[in-house]
C-alpha cells in the first residue's frame, strides 16, 4: 500500500461526493417532469413515443400496474433480444460472419441483459455481431438501467406521498430517464472515451504483422458507444471478453477513472433525490454516509490483500514489493497501467454497484481480495449499488433497521414520516430473503451435480468459491465472475439464467408492493418519540444491521471458500 | 393487458432505433471525423503495412527486443475445435489465466518463468509483472522495473552501451496522469520500434 494509492482512492471518492448533489438535483427535475435544458431537443421525441404507445403521460399507475408494465416490457425485451442473437448470421453488420448464438447461450444472455446483470458466458469479440452488440446489447444497457432507476423513483414516491393510490407512470419514468439522463451523458462520455483510445468503427477485424513477423488479428467494433452506457447504467457487460481489462475497452488511467466515476454517479445521486423527495436532504446524506462507510472499508481490505501479494512466490526470487519502479503486489490477472490500487478500487466499486465490469480478473485475486467482492454482492449491492436497485435495496435495509430499532424500544417504527407495519416488514423480508435463497440454494445444487462440478477450473476451496461467486453475482444482477468457471454449458446457462430472474424480478415485486402500501399511508410529522434517521446514530444502526444480516447469512459459505483458502495459502498449501 | 403489450412493443422498437442505431451510428460518425486514429484502433503502420496497435501488446521472444508480460490468451485447436491451444497476445480472443492464488500450475508457471529470467541475470529479483499474465492477455505495457531488468540483455544483443538503452527506456516511460493517477508504464511495442530506429 502506498501513499499514492490512498490518494487515488480519496480522489475518486471526492469526485463522487462532489457529483451527488448537482446530479441529484437534475434527476429530480427530470422525474418531476420539469422543463430542463434538454427539453427543446428531447420533448418532441418523448411525446412521439407516448402517442405511438397510447400512453397518457398524465395518468399515473398504482403499484400493480406499474409492476405489470415493467414486467411485460422486460418480457418483450427478452424475446426480441433472443431472436436477434439467434438470427445474427442472416442480418447486416456482421463483418466477421459470427454464427447464430446457440439457444441456451442466447437464453442466458437475454436474461442477463434485460435484468441489468450482464453476466457473460461468451466472449464478445468471438461471438456477437456488431448489430447484436449495438441494436441488442447496447439497447438493453439503456433500458434495464432506466427500468431500475424508474423503480427506485417509484419507491421514493411511496415514502414521499401522502395518501396516494399511485406511484407514478412506468413508461414516463423509463422514457424520461433514458432520453434526459442516460443518453446525453453517454453521448459525451463515448466521445471522450474514443479520444482516450477506445475504437468506434464498423470495420472488419484488422490483420497486423507484428515486429517479429507473427500474424495478429485485432478485434474492432463500435466499442466506445457501448462502454459509456455499460458503466453509467451499471451494466458491466464487456464488448470484449476481457471487459475493462482490455486495452481497447479501458486504455488509460483517465479512461479508468472516468469509468469508475460513471459506475457510482447515478446511484450516489439517487440518495440525494430520495432526500429531497422526502423533504429532508439529510435523509439522503445519511444513506450516502452508510454506503460510504461500507465502501471505504471494503476497498481498503481489497487493497491491503492485493498489495500483500502471493506468499507462494516469495521463495522463487520474485520481487512483489512496491517501489517507484513498480506497483508490486499480486499482479496475476492485473494490467500494468492500473497496478494494484486501481485494480483493487475497481473491484470494490464494480461489486458495490451492480456493475460487474472488471479491470482485473477476480478469479486470480488473493482469497481475501476476492472475498470482499463476494460480500459486496451478497449484501445485495446496496453500497451505492446498481442504478436504482442500490437505492431500493438500501431502503429495504433501512426499513429492517427501523423495525429492529422499534422492537428495542417497543414503538411502531417510522421511517421518513411513514409508519412501518407488519405488511411492509413482511414484504421487505421477502425481498431480502430472495437473495440468500437463490445464491446459496443454487450453489448447493451445483455442488451436488456432476454438471455443476464440471465447470470448476481451480481445485481446492477456490473451486467452491468459483461456483459461489457465479450464483452470487447472477442473483445480485452483478455480472462479474470468477471467470475460470466454464459457464457456457447447458446446466450453467439455465441455472444462472434462473438465478438472474429471481434476483431481479422476485425482489422487485415485493419492493413495489412496499412502495404502493407506503404511498397509501398518511405522512406523520416527526414527534419527540420519533427515532431520527438523518444522523450518525442511524448510520451506525444501518451499517450494523446490514453487517449482522449479511454476516449471519453468508459467513458459513465464506468460511468454506475464501476464508479457508486464505489460511491454507498462508500455510503454503497448493492445489 | 393489451395496452401494456402495445406500449412495450412500441418502446422496445422505438428505443432500439434511438439507442441501438441512431446513438452508436452518430458516435461512429463523429468519432471518425474527430478522432480517426483512435476510432480505428490506434494502428501503427510501417512501410504501408499494419504492424500492430499502440494499445495492444505483442509477443516478443528475440533477445534484442524488450519482452512483454506473459499472456494467457488461446485459440481454437486446429486439430480439435472443441479444445484450445495457447496463442499469446491473440487480440481476437482476450482473456486472463483465471488461475487462483493457490493453484499449483500458477506457481509452477511463475517458477519456470522466473528461473528462465534468472539465466539472464541473478543480481536482482524478477519484477512481478514480468512473470504474471495480465487480465486481458493483451497488456501493451510493462513496469519501468520490468524494463530495467531487461536492459543488460538488450544492450548485449544490440551491442549498445547500457546507458543508451536505459536512456531510451526513460524516454518511453509514461508517467501518471496529472502526476498521481494510474501507474508509470512503458509501452513495449513503441519502445522496441524506437530500438529498431536507433540501430537502423
Amino acid at each position: 500500500m502506498t501513499a499514492n494509492g490512498f490518494l487515488q482512492i480519496a480522489c475518486f471518492f471526492l469526485i463522487i461526493l462532489a457529483l451527488t448533489k448537482p446530479l441529484g438535483g437534475y434527476m429530480l427535475r427530470v422525474f418531476s417532469g420539469e422543463w430542463v435544458f434538454l427539453s427543446p431537443l428531447m420533448r418532441p421525441i418523448e411525446k412521439l413515443f407516448y402517442r405511438l404507445a397510447g400512453v397518457d403521460e398524465k395518468a399515473e399507475q398504482d403499484w400493480k400496474n406499474y409492476g405489470i408494465s415493467m414486467l411485460v416490457f422486460s418480457l418483450v425485451g427478452f424475446i426480441t433480444l433472443y431472436i436477434l442473437q439467434r438470427a445474427q448470421l442472416f442480418l447486416p453488420l456482421n463483418p466477421q460472419g459470427m454464427d447464430n448464438v446457440a439457444p441456451d447461450l442466447a437464453f442466458n444472455t437475454s436474461i442477463s441483459f434485460i435484468s441489468n446483470t450482464n453476466w457473460q458466458n461468451y466472449g464478445g469479440e468471438s461471438t456477437m455481431s456488431y448489430l447484436t452488440q449495438m441494436a441488442g446489447l447496447t439497447v438493453h444497457n439503456f433500458l434495464s438501467a432506466a427500468t431500475g432507476i424508474a423503480l427506485a423513483i417509484a419507491l421514493c414516491r411511496g415514502f414521499a406521498r401522502n395518501v396516494s393510490k399511485t406511484i407514478g407512470n412506468f413508461w414516463v419514468d423509463m422514457t424520461r430517464c433514458t432520453l434526459y439522463i442516460l443518453l446525453p451523458v453517454s453521448f459525451i462520455i463515448a466521445l471522450l472515451l474514443v479520444w482516450q483510445g477506445i475504437p468506434q468503427n464498423l470495420g472488419a477485424y484488422v490483420d497486423a504483422t507484428t515486429l517479429e513477423g507473427a500474424k495478429q488479428t485485432l478485434a474492432q467494433g463500435p466499442v466506445a458507444s457501448q462502454i459509456a452506457i455499460k458503466m453509467f447504467g451499471t451494466n458491466g457487460g464487456g464488448f470484449f471478453n476481457a471487459n475493462a481489462a482490455h486495452p481497447y475497452e479501458n486504455p488509460t488511467a483517465l479512461s479508468n477513472l472516468v469509468q469508475m466515476v460513471l459506475i457510482f454517479a447515478i446511484a450516489a445521486a439517487l440518495t440525494n433525490v430520495f432526500g429531497r423527495m422526502v423533504g429532508n436532504p439529510l435523509q439522503g446524506w445519511a444513506l450516502f454516509g452508510a454506503m460510504s462507510v461500507l465502501f471505504l472499508a471494503g476497498t481498503l481490505v481489497v487493497y491491503a490483500a492485493e498489495s500483500a501479494g502471493n506468499p507462494a512466490f516469495a521463495a522463487l526470487g520474485v520481487d512483489q514489493s512496491a517501489s517507484v519502479l513498480q506497483t508490486g503486489g499480486n499482479m496475476e490477472g492485473k494490467e500494468a497501467r492500473f497496478g494494484i490500487a486501481n485494480s483493487a478500487l475497481f473491484a470494490a466499486i464494480t461489486t458495490d454497484a451492480s456493475c460487474g465490469a472488471v479491470n482485473g480478473m477476480h478469479d486470480s485475486f488473493t482469497p481475501l481480495g476476492g472475498m470482499i467482492p463476494l460480500i459486496n454482492m451478497e449484501l445485495g449491492e446496496i453500497v451505492f449499488g446498481g442504478v436504482g436497485s442500490g437505492l431500493y435495496g438500501m431502503l429495504l435495509f433501512a426499513i429492517v433497521a427501523m423495525f429492529v430499532a422499534g422492537l428495542m424500544v417497543g414503538r411502531t417504527p417510522e421511517y421518513v414520516g411513514k409508519k412501518l407495519e407488519s405488511y411492509e416488514v413482511k414484504m421487505t423480508m421477502l425481498a431480502i430473503l430472495i437473495l440468500p435463497f437463490s445464491m446459496l440454494g443454487f450453489t448447493a445444487l451445483a455442488l451436488l451435480m456432476p454438471a455443476g462440478l464440471a465447470g470448476i477450473s481451480n481445485n481446492g476451496p477456490h473451486g467452491f468459491s468459483e461456483i459461489l461467486y457465479a450464483y452470487t453475482s447472477t442473483t445480485a444482477n452483478n455480472g462479474s465472475a470468477f471467470a475460470g468457471l466454464n459457464g457456457n454449458t447447458f446446466f450453467y446457462n439455465l441455472t444462472l439464467g434462473f438465478a438472474m430472474l429471481l434476483g431481479r424480478f422476485a425482489m422487485i415485486v415485493p419492493m413495489l408492493a412496499v412502495a404502493g402500501s407506503l404511498a397509501m399511508k398518511k405522512s406523520v410529522p416527526p414527534s419527540s418519540g420519533t427515532f431520527p434517521t438523518d444522523n450518525g446514530l442511524f448510520v451506525a444502526l444501518l451499517v450494523g444491521v446490514i453487517a449482522i444480516v449479511g454476516g449471519l447469512t453468508f459467513f458459513p459459505a465464506l468460511a468454506l471458500g475464501p476464508i479457508v483458502e486464505h489460511t491454507l495459502m498462508q500455510a503454503g498449501t497448493l492445489f | 393487458m393489451q395496452q401494456h403489450l402495445r406500449a412495450s412493443c412500441v418502446f422496445i422498437f422505438g428505443m432500439t432505433l434511438v439507442t441501438g442505431l441512431a446513438y452508436p451510428l452518430a458516435i461512429t460518425g463523429l468519432a471518425q471525423l474527430l478522432f480517426p486514429y483512435q476510432a480505428n484502433g490506434s494502428l501503427i503502420e510501417r512501410q504501408g503495412r499494419v504492424i500492430g496497435s499502440a494499445l495492444i501488446g505483442q509477443s516478443f521472444t528475440s533477445d534484442s527486443y524488450f519482452h512483454s508480460r506473459p499472456s494467457a490468451t488461446t485459440t481454437a485447436d486446429p486439430n480439435d475445435a472443441t479444445k484450445t491451444v495457447p496463442l499469446p497476445y491473440n487480440a481476437a480472443n482476450s482473456s486472463g489465466s483465471n488461475l487462483g492464488p493457490t493453484n499449483q500450475s500458477l506457481v509452477d508457471r511463475v517458477k519456470a518463468d522466473t528461473d528462465t529470467l534468472h539465466t539472464e541475470r541473478t543480481d536482482i529479483r524478477v519484477p512481478i509483472d514480468l512473470v504474471t499474465t495480465s487480465g486481458s492477455g493483451l497488456d501493451p505495457h510493462i513496469t519501468p522495473a520490468a524494463a530495467a531488468f531487461q536492459v543488460p540483455r538488450i544492450a548485449k544483443a544490440r551491442q549498445l552501451p547500457e546507458s543508451t538503452v536505459t536512456g531510451l527506456v526513460t524516454n518511453y516511460t509514461q508517467g501518471r496522469f496529472l502526476g498521481f493517477i494510474g501507474e508509470p508504464v512503458v509501452n513495449v511495442l513503441k519502445l522496441n520500434l524506437a530500438l529498431d530506429d536507433l540501430t537502423k
